[in-house]
């Protein structure tokens, strides 16, 4: 083994290692290029401040803000789902359960990730909104409800494995301090862990609200594909994923102005994931550095 | 003793056990209802067919050996190349800000919506290397999507290896390469076998990227080069679950199970490995 | 050592030759029309029973198959509309020379939900108020003041289909020129879904996608001031239902000149018409498909 091949294997590990700068490099460079094309025919104000998304007919109008809120609807209604499911099991599997039941759950949980999107779209669309319709009548087939619940039990296991590991990294000092005193179980898990495990929690949260934000399938088959600006979970609405891939399946012409809205949903949709996870990571960072 | 504290503690016990099963009865309730509607249409006439628009005759066949190039050819790529980059990260990388530069890009890869792999791979694969709608591209796109994965998954493995292996392998006069290869890499791999898999089994079940690639078309013919248009298993699910008639939602189920019962076999086999090899350990 | 990384290297270039010179699959590249599709598809599966030749058909719209086409992408189009001038024009800019083919006649069929009782029929005036662009209705009451106070969901193609062309043609009197606050898609199932779900809405289609799902949908007759009309096999080909139009594909010629796209043309036109019908479309009388049969034999 001579040095000059040692040389050589060093650069080739290395080059592999580049791919994946080269990966964000060339997602960065497509949806900058992308969007810089469009906004040349579109102005910027009109795209974040119109209230209008109709590309695809004439007249046409690219304000974004349906998409978004479409985005932001099926976010929240996930959330809300998730993060009392995911608190909940996090609290139980940390503070309660003994190692036996821990070493049923967790694996359960775990298998919950693994499950492919397009499932759990099915799952929303023939089980989940029928049952929605027989409740609120006046449900729509395609609606933002459904997919958000569904969504919600898909990202229950982030908000649950990663504050379940904040809260396992609060010393059992602080708990033992906390018995000691006379806590019961449920001042100490309540009054004690999660405010130290905080930061921690609010980074799952966070980072599975970014996964909810970035989830397309589930939204594709269940939530529909009409954009527009509503609070009301029953009807349909479009999220900027769903509207992305209708459009890469081909319903406008390779290069076109409505193409090119591909990329700047694209850019605003990489762009808002990217800060939520740079909160989250920031935040988690802040819970390891605390111990 | 104050009253009521004993019961808070009971009903935050109960508050979160419902929690808990909640969400376990979430993925059954799922899992029931795909195998319910899905069990009754699914049999060998059904794994040996193409789609077809009459339900009874529509078969997951072109669709099942779409996935298996798919994850094939992303194994072959992504494999060398994830394992490669997490030696290097491990062994070899200084502590620049360059190292962290890199560091920080597989973070941030690994959030990335899978819908926009999608659009470069149309755009990087399909359009700028001409390599068209073509089971290459897809796997070329996939593998850009599981490499965050794989790196970390690997990372994680190659961090295990104890300090004192290398240190003995340095301290006989190996070079940098030869105790990579020979001792961290071989120490490390039941681990990164074990992610990789992981990996893989997320390529099996990724759909937007596919279906923004492949795209919805009917296809009637298994592909025979890597070149050849392709569709995928979720790509096929997703079109027959998107159809009103309601036999075609019933297929979408059968193939789920299809889907589910692979995935269940890849995994069962990274968790094997996970197990014989620790055991090995101890 | 050195001899594993020389097989290695030698395998690796072995693989990659092998994946660019393997023979693909020949095969046939069909894109366009939804309302088309399932014709195509059909007979694409029988071809496939006899033949073994892999058939690729895509549901980018009439609009999208054609863009495809006049660049020389694909074989064959599948059209809910004729091709238009600029497309032709382009077409001659690109050299592509083309032959079209009439292969059966759609109705466009009006649906509403089964649980709408006070639709009885529409005229074509009605549903041009309320589809055009700048539509003011939102309610069923805007239409007719005896039907209910209640929001009308609309569904229908989107501005690539054939469907959506003829649509705004016939009923709205100016192409592109329908209102864009309503659910649109490529994909009849989403339409048929949309208004299967939903009890106020209405939507527009082809014919054969309604026939296809009976069941879920309620059909409403036109009437065009002769008196409402229902879609029906025999309204259609009579004329006598205001909304039928021919459904076309086009063949580019160089693509004919491969024997597997001769062979799939004769036994489409050889099919076309039991596989027409079982779709659920009318098919035209044998004799046009005979023209037709003859027509491709002529071409080679």
């Amino acid at each position: 083994m001579t040095r000059g091949q040692e040389w050589v294997i060093e650069k080739l590990l290395f080059l592999c290692a580049l791919v994946s700068v080269f990966t964000m490099f060339a997602i960065l460079v497509m949806l900058f290029l992308g969007a810089v094309s469009f906004f040349q025919e579109v102005s910027i104000i009109e795209f974040f401040t119109g209230t209008q998304w109709t590309p695809l007919f004439k007249p046409q109008h690219f304000g974004i803000l349906p998409l978004l809120c479409g985005t932001l609807l099926v976010t929240i209604i996930a959330l809300s789902v998730a993060v009392p499911l995911g608190l909940g099991s996090a609290i139980l599997l940390s503070e309660y359960a003994p190692e036996r039941a821990r070493k049923v759950i967790k694996p359960v949980l775990e298998i919950m990730v693994g499950v492919p999107t397009v499932v759990y779209g099915y799952f929303a669309l023939t089980f989940v909104t029928p049952i929605l319709q027989k409740i609120f009548p006046e449900t729509s087939i395609f609606n933002a409800l459904s997919a958000g619940l569904v969504m919600g039990i898909m990202i229950t296991p982030m908000v649950s494995s990663l504050s379940e590991d904040a809260m396992l990294a609060v010393p059992r000092s602080l708990r033992e301090a906390a018995y000691g005193l006379g806590a019961r179980k449920h001042e100490v898990a309540l009054r004690v862990v999660l405010p130290s495990a905080f930061s921690g929690i609010v980074a799952s949260i966070i980072l599975a609200m970014s996964r909810a934000i970035g989830e397309t399938m589930i939204v594709s088959i269940a939530a529909g594909s009409t954009p527009k600006l509503t609070i009301n979970p029953l009807e349909g609405i479009q999220t900027m994923t769903a509207y992305i891939t209708q459009i890469s399946l081909g319903e406008a012409p390779f290069g076109s102005l409505e193409y090119r809205t591909i990329f700047s949903v694209g850019l605003t949709l990489f762009l808002i994931v990217f800060a939520v996870n740079l909160v989250g990571y920031w935040m988690a960072k802040r819970y390891w550095r605390e111990y | 003793m104050i009253p009521g504290r004993k019961v808070k503690e009971h009903v935050l016990f109960v508050v979160c056990l419902i929690a808990t099963l909640l969400s376990i009865a979430g993925l059954i309730i799922l899992l029931l209802d795909a195998f319910t509607d899905g069990l009754p249409w699914l049999d060998l006439q059904f794994i040996n067919s193409f789609p077809s628009h009459h339900p009874e005759k529509a078969g997951i066949k072109a669709a099942l050996i779409g996935s298996v190039w798919i994850v094939g050819l992303t194994t072959l790529f992504s494999f060398p190349i994830g394992v490669a980059a997490a030696l290097y990260l491990e062994e070899y990388a200084p502590k620049n800000w360059f190292t962290l530069f890199i560091n920080v890009n597989i973070s941030n890869l690994a959030g990335v919506p899978s819908i926009v792999y999608g659009l470069l791979g149309i755009g990087l694969f399909v359009e700028s290397l001409a390599l068209g709608r073509s089971i290459l591209a897809g796997a070329l796109t996939m593998t850009l999507l599981i490499l965050p994965i794989v790196i970390v998954a690997s990372r994680e493995a190659i961090r295990s290896v104890p300090r004192a292996y290398r240190e003995g392998a340095y301290a006989l006069g190996a070079t940098r390469w030869q105790v990579t290869r020979e001792i961290v890499f071989p120490s490390a791999l039941p681990g990164i076998l074990t992610g990789t898999i992981l990996a893989l089994s997320r390529a099996m079940g990724e759909a937007a990227p596919m279906i923004a690639l492949a795209a919805l078309a009917y296809i009637n013919f298994p592909p025979t080069s890597p070149l050849d248009r392709f569709t995928v298993m979720p790509i096929q699910i997703y079109n027959w679950v998107s159809n009103p008639i309601r036999e075609f939602h019933s297929l979408a189920a059968a193939g789920i199970i299809v889907l589910l019962a692979v995935l269940l076999s890849m995994n069962s086999v990274a968790i094997y490995i996970r197990y014989r090899y620790q055991k090995r350990v101890r | 050592m050195g001899k594993t990384y020389l097989f290695a290297a030698l395998v690796l270039t072995i693989l990659v030759y092998l994946t660019f010179t393997s023979p693909k699959t020949p095969t046939i590249e069909i894109d366009g029309s939804s309302t088309v599709f399932p014709i195509t598809q059909a007979i694409a599966e029988e071809f496939w029973k006899e033949h073994q030749i892999g058939v690729i058909v895509g549901i980018s719209g009439t609009g999208g198959g054609f863009k495809r086409f006049i660049r020389g992408e694909i074989d064959i189009v599948d059209a809910s509309r004729p091709i238009k001038p600029s497309e032709i024009q382009k077409a001659n800019e690109n050299g592509i020379e083309f032959l079209d083919f009439k292969i059966a006649i759609d109705g466009l069929a009006v649906v509403v939900n089964p649980q709408n009782h006070w639709v009885d029929y529409m005229t074509i005036q009605e549903l041009n108020e309320t589809w055009r662009r700048g539509s003011q209705v939102k309610y069923w009451s805007d239409i007719r003041p005896e039907w209910p106070h209640e929001k009308i969901n609309l569904y229908g193609p989107g501005t690539d289909s054939g469907t959506f062309d003829y649509f705004t043609e016939r009923v709205i009197g100016e192409e592109d020129a329908s209102r864009a606050d309503y659910t649109a898609s490529e994909d009849d199932n989403i339409i048929i879904q949309g208004v299967a779900g939903d009890p106020y809405a209405l939507g527009y289609l082809g014919y054969a996608y309604y026939k296809q799902n009976m069941d879920k949908l309620k059909i409403v007759p036109i009437d065009d001031e002769n008196g409402p009309v229902i879609p029906t096999d025999e309204t259609i080909i009579a004329g006598d239902y205001p909304l039928s139009r021919p459904l076309f594909i086009y063949v580019n010629k160089e693509a004919l000149k491969r024997p597997e796209v001769k062979a799939f043309l004769e036994f489409y036109m050889e099919k076309a018409e039991q596989l027409v019908t079982e779709v659920g479309y009318t098919p035209l009388p044998s004799s046009i498909y005979q023209e037709n049969l003859q027509r491709i034999k002529q071409e080679s």
